[in-house]
């Protein structure tokens, strides 16, 4: 017991800030990236052959972008960004710096679950819709989305501990969090314990994140 | 109320291009149930989808109580399409809802007052059966409940016309009837009509009042459903007929029964169904008819009865004595085996 106290006496502090590091980056990371993410989906949903915004050159032209974007590790990502991130946020470190980098990896990662899950709703009941007269802006709402939220909440928790992963990397741009804490503490430092206990520490966020996740997805679901 | 006319429709495929719909023309009258009966890819889907225009044709016109809606500007179509309902197949519902929200949502997307809405879900889920179901989800729902939701949910739009997309297709007999039964008094009571698409003879005989039977995107015979029927003219439409009644023979039983004499059968409906033409015949000519199987049934509310009678006798007695039948109104036809049949036609 006293083992514990004294590693929290001495490393309690570092892991608490790293956490909240990390749920800084990943919330405000997740949150943009799911303001764009989505609409992307359901662009991609719209414009393909026989939908009601069918756009052939557009859903290609999105297609090959997600795909450039998603071809790249985020480690890579990360400093073939620098100047663009200069150039939007004004600085290339801390959390600030890494936001950008963490939302062009994850918005087109979720533009990619959510065009899957939008293609799982049923075409008829968009159709019957299409037949009351509905405006599609109004069917893309309360039809698609609304329809697809146990998928999407789904696809959501998959992209969240993706970007957990990504945010491991941040530290090599100075912005903390737990991945930065066992590389430089646990890894460069040689403190196993620090190691373990963020790798614990991970486990448990990924663990939670998920059984959120799937409990919520089956709430919504009602079949 | 729905007139249809010289609508054509075909597909482009990567194999070249599909005619769905060649030349077809109908008319619904108001307050009518108009049913189009036909094998499946006989083009009486795309016809229906045709007619609120989830696919446009690629020539001719729809009105709808005197609008060309083929026509008409975007916005003008979401608003005309309010006033068509529909129900389909596989009835659409909106899984994620209660039954309550399934009608309610589409009502506050069409910008129906906020007041009115809870009085109109009430009104129209009673309507169909179904106050005590509000807020369940369609899975706890049976097939027939899940239709009577999506009638409640067409309806609740207080449209003119109801569309029927193959609405009774995926239903058992008994669920098939009571959603017919269902409207046949919506057509009755809130005086909507019916425009349905269906495979089943039994659809048509129940609650229709004019039929087109179609095949390969044309329409082959259309009519009242009691004409079209007593004296169908097409082959399909024989074979629809033949469907109701179910006697079949083989070949062989023809061919033998052949040796001494004819098969006829003959269909009976309303006035010929009440005289006894057989007893009548065999006293007044020298034939000996033998009834291999006999049924009647119901087109809508007229009694519909057919007999298959092997006749023994003298050709020439055989002949006049179906010219006396025929002149009591009763359809006769030969019966021929499959391959003599094939030679004629």
């Amino acid at each position: 017991m006293s083992k514990v106290n004294a590693f929290l006496e001495e490393w309690g502090s570092y892991l608490w800030v790293a956490l909240i590091e990390t749920f800084q980056m990943v919330s405000i990371s997740l949150v943009i990236s799911i303001l764009i993410g989505l609409p992307l989906g359901i662009l991609l949903v719209l414009t393909r052959p026989g939908k009601s915004l069918e756009n052939h050159f557009l859903n290609r032209f999105l297609n090959i972008i997600i795909n450039v974007i998603r071809s790249i590790p985020f480690i890579i990502l990360l400093f073939f960004m620098l100047p663009f991130t200069k150039f939007v946020v004004g600085t290339t470190i801390g959390v600030k710096g890494v936001i950008v980098p963490l939302v062009v990896f994850t918005a087109p990662y979720i533009a990619r679950l959510m065009e899957t899950s939008l293609l799982e709703v049923d075409r008829g009941v968009v159709e019957a819709y299409e037949a009351m007269g509905i405006k599609t802006k109004d069917i893309i709402w309360n039809v698609m989305v609304r329809e697809a939220r146990p998928s999407i909440i789904l696809g959501l928790t998959i992209a969240t501990i993706g970007l957990i992963g990504a945010t491991a990397m941040a530290g090599l741009v100075g912005a903390g969090g737990l991945g930065d804490l066992a590389y430089r503490f646990g890894h460069l430092r040689y403190e196993p314990s620090v190691m373990y206990t963020t790798v614990a520490v991970l486990i448990i966020l990924v663990q939670g994140l998920q059984s959120l996740g799937n409990v919520v997805a089956a709430k919504l679901k009602k079949d | 109320m729905i007139k249809i006319d010289h609508l054509s429709k075909t597909f482009k495929t990567k194999n070249g291009s599909v005619e769905a719909l060649k030349d077809v023309s109908l008319e619904v009258k108001k307050g009518g149930i108009f049913g189009v009966i036909g094998y499946s890819g006989a083009g009486k889907s795309t016809l229906i989808r045709n007619v609120n225009l989830l696919e446009k044709p690629t020539s001719g016109t729809v009105s709808i109580d005197g609008t060309d809606i083929t026509s008409l500007s975007a916005g003008e179509l979401l608003k005309a399409r309010r006033k068509i309902g529909m129900i389909f197949q596989g009835f659409n519902l909106l899984k994620t809802a209660t039954v309550y929200d399934n009608v309610a949502i589409p009502l506050k997307l069409t910008g129906v007052p906020k007041k009115d809405i809870k009085e109109r879900v009430n009104r129209f889920l009673s309507i169909v059966g179904l106050s005590d179901k509000a807020d369940t989800y369609p899975a706890q729902l049976s097939g027939g409940q899940k239709q009577r939701v999506a009638i409640a949910r067409a309806l609740s739009h207080e449209p003119e016309v109801l569309l029927s997309d193959e609405g009774t297709s995926a239903l058992d007999p008994d669920t098939t009837d009571a959603i017919l039964d269902l409207l046949l008094r919506i057509n009755k009571e809130l005086g909507i009509t019916i425009l349905l698409i269906t495979h089943e003879m039994h659809v048509i005989q129940r609650v229709c009042d004019s039929v087109a039977v179609m095949e390969n995107g044309e329409v082959v015979e259309k009519g009242k459903t009691i004409d079209v029927f007593t004296s169908p003219k097409h082959g399909t439409t024989k074979k629809f007929v033949n469907g109701i009644f179910n006697h079949q023979l083989s070949d062989e039983m023809i061919e033998s029964l052949k040796e001494t004499g004819k098969i006829y059968s003959l269909k009976f409906t309303g006035d010929s169904s009440e005289e006894p033409a057989l007893a009548i015949i065999t006293k007044r000519f020298d034939i000996f008819p033998n009834i291999l199987s006999g049924n009647i049934t119901q087109l809508k509310e007229d009694p519909f009865g057919s007999l298959l009678v092997h006749f023994k006798g003298a050709d020439n007695e055989i002949k006049e004595a179906i010219n006396y039948l025929q002149e009591k109104g009763i359809q006769t036809e030969e019966v021929m085996t499959y391959e003599q049949s094939k030679r004629i036609s």
